[in-house]
């Protein structure tokens, strides 16, 4: 056992499955010499060799476009997208592409392709690094969607992921790279995709997130308990796509009672799909609407107001406060 | 005061003119007896299934489709110049090389019907599903040839694409990306005049297509595309090159597609008019190589009346076993979206098979 940062076990988790199976290449923009902007490759091109882990011309569409050409070849391609908010350059090679491939094929090909991109407010980037895209892939099929909360999960997740025969987009919270360390067995584990993971026991409501937000939630529901003596359960959803709805309806079962946080705009994204799930499959067991707790349906704003845009543990209370008073 | 940093220039290459009279000696292609009546037979072909898609789409029994006459010798002489080994990725219109590298011609037809099996690629035929998008198979064509250099296999990966997919960003990309990691890989441009109604002068400022491979760093070379033997002959430069590690090539056939854009409602007559349309029907491919294997003894009338009864068979037993084809349908449709299906999926399915719905 060690302790990790996200980051580490990221780069831990890619330099296990680059050892383990041939097929599996590492590429992108910086990802080979330097290692990545946040050096989540960092010594990989040094151990396994340029042709395994290489850098890329600066261009996304080419990047995914190299990637899917790769898999129909019987790779395991993991490119990097450097930022998440520059996906849109690639939106034809994964929506268009990639997510596609199977069905296109009646199974002839696939696409069993990790996409790695770092995304996630509250680090003060420039424009469109920030962004909370996730949402996008939800209206996407063909593509699985996963989000780490921690070191632990996120090398589970990962190996996961790759292993996965089908494209996985696979989506690093830069706040959470190097925020806190986390004991990380050095063996092989593996999450299952689409499951999600209780972070917290509670009885009188249920936080529905993902990402940086389930920390905010766990805080959220401490000062909870503290100030109103009621008792949050936090589900982290871990995959948004496909939702494990399966967690998120026994737990209402026993609160009755649930928001959905995520740093997401509010519109049409993964919060207004649990709802929907919960509608559909939970309606009898809840005691109130199910609450969005989100930024506006605004832009990622500029770095200067972005904490305030952001879910606090604050608003979050406010929201819980308001789901048990109805 | 300026000096020149750099210096380019785009060969353009033509063996027959329009006559079938061979004007560049130096570049007929060593080809065989056979082959070369390969090359006219595969193009009689061509022509023949055309025509006979043409009707079958008026009589609303095919579904999408784009017609290729006038395309001929673009599209055969490029593709006769590839190993079967080697991996096309064509895109809608490139119908016939996908046939003649080895896709069967009824799921051809189940592909423009569109029926998933269309797509469903044997296994020992090395071809990607005919692209709708305009120009994203141009940037998966570099993974492809990526992944037999990385193996050390000795293939090629060739795509297509036409004039308006010169104009975008993924072409650039393709190639940028094939020059940079050096990769087997040949970028076949069809200009054919017109990118559905917009003429090929309101694409670009650039006085020839393949100058835009300069900018990637790799070889353009311009031909003309209703010359079979020219095709042939700078194709076969271009496969041979990649697959003797020295990078890829770019290739602009010029040529002219008689017919609509597709059978969905175009109308050729809105923006090109008779005079240019006689014009290019003087320089056809078809005439051009008879004439050539005629005046060589390889070629009659008689042969090829012939060669018209057996494609029409061919396509007569095609067409027959994609009408014998099963339906598919919606729950095949959600099988096939993922390895294992979803949760979700598995819910939906059963809302619409009524079985086991919760």
């Amino acid at each position: 056992m060690a302790q990790m940062t996200m980051i580490q076990a990221i780069t831990h988790a890619l330099d296990l499955e680059l050892a383990r199976d041939e097929r599996v290449l590492v590429f992108g923009e910086d990802v080979g010499h330097n290692g990545g902007v946040f050096r989540a490759t960092e010594g990989l091109q040094k151990k396994y060799g340029e042709d395994r882990v290489f850098d890329t011309p600066l261009a996304e569409s080419g990047i995914i476009g190299l990637a899917n050409g790769l898999a129909v070849q019987g790779f395991r391609p993991v490119p990097e997208i450097q930022f998440f908010g520059f996906v849109f350059e690639a939106f034809d090679q994964i929506a268009g592409q990639i997510s596609r491939l199977r069905y296109r094929s009646a199974g002839r090909f696939s696409a069993p392709v990790t996409i790695r991109s770092p995304f996630g407010g509250g680090v003060h980037t420039p424009e469109l690094h920030s962004d909370s895209l996730e949402g996008l892939f939800l209206q996407t099929p063909g593509v699985k969607v996963v989000i780490p909360s921690s070191p632990y999960d996120a090398k589970g997740l990962l190996l996961s992921a790759i292993r996965d025969p089908d494209p996985v987009i696979f989506l690093e919270h830069m706040k959470l790279y190097r925020s806190f360390r986390q004991e990380v067995p050095e063996e092989e584990y593996t999450i299952p995709l689409g499951v999600a993971n209780v972070v917290r026991e509670g009885k009188d409501a249920t936080i529905v997130t993902y990402g940086a937000m389930v920390a905010t939630s766990v805080k959220a529901a401490e000062q909870w308990s503290k100030e109103k003596g009621l008792e949050a359960e936090v589900i982290d959803l871990r995959t948004i796509s496909p939702i494990d709805i399966e967690t998120i309806v026994k737990s209402i079962q026993k609160t009755n009672r649930a928001i959905v946080v995520q740093e997401a705009q509010r519109s049409a994204g993964a919060a207004a799909e649990i709802v929907a799930q919960i509608n559909e499959q939970a309606i009898y067991h809840l005691e109130a609407p199910v609450l969005r707790a989100t930024p506006p349906d605004t832009v990622y704003p500029f770095g200067m107001i972005e904490d305030d845009w952001l879910p606090t543990p604050q608003y979050i209370v406010d929201t819980l406060n308001k789901v048990t008073s109805l | 005061m300026s000096t020149s940093a750099a210096q380019f220039e785009v060969p353009y290459v033509q063996v027959l003119d329009e006559n079938g009279n061979v004007t560049n000696p130096d570049r007929v292609p060593s080809l065989n007896d056979e082959q070369l009546r390969d090359l006219m037979k595969r193009m009689v072909f061509t022509r023949i299934w055309d025509q006979r898609a043409i009707k079958l789409a008026r009589q609303g029994r095919l579904g999408f489709y784009a017609p290729v006459a006038g395309q001929e010798a673009s599209m055969i002489g490029s593709e006769f110049a590839t190993n079967k080994d080697d991996f096309l990725l064509p895109g809608y219109r490139d119908i016939p090389q996908c046939y003649f590298h080895g896709y069967p011609l009824h799921q051809l037809f189940l592909y423009s019907r569109g029926h998933q099996l269309g797509g469903k690629v044997p296994d020992d035929v090395h071809c990607m599903i005919p692209q709708i998008i305009i120009g994203a198979q141009i940037v998966q064509t570099p993974g492809v040839a990526l992944a037999f250099k990385l193996r050390g296999e000795k293939r090629v990966a060739v795509t297509y694409t036409g004039d308006g997919g010169t104009s975008q960003g993924d072409f650039y990309e393709g190639m940028n990306f094939a020059g940079a990691m050096k990769l087997p890989a040949v970028f076949f441009v069809q200009n054919n005049q017109y990118a559905i109604s917009v003429p090929r002068e309101l694409q670009t400022a650039a006085q020839t297509l393949a100058q835009k491979a300069v900018a990637a760093g790799i070889p353009g070379v311009q031909v003309d595309g209703m010359d079979i033997l020219a095709v042939y002959s700078v194709m076969r430069e271009a496969v041979d090159r990649a697959r003797a590690g020295e990078g890829p090539t770019m290739i602009e056939a010029i040529t002219f597609r008689y017919g609509p854009h597709t059978m969905s409602g175009d109308d050729p007559t809105r923006y090109r008019t008779q005079e240019t349309q006689e014009a290019w029907e003087k320089r056809d491919p078809l005439i051009r190589f008879r004439n050539y294997l005629v005046s060589k003894g390889l070629w009659s009338e008689q042969e090829e009346q012939a060669y018209i009864e057996e494609a029409k068979e061919t396509i007569n037993a095609a067409l027959k076993q994609a009408d014998e084809t099963e339906k598919m349908t919606v729950p095949q449709l959600i099988d096939s979206m993922f390895a294992e299906p979803t949760q979700e999926l598995l819910r939906q399915r059963a809302e619409i098979t009524g079985e086991g719905a919760n």
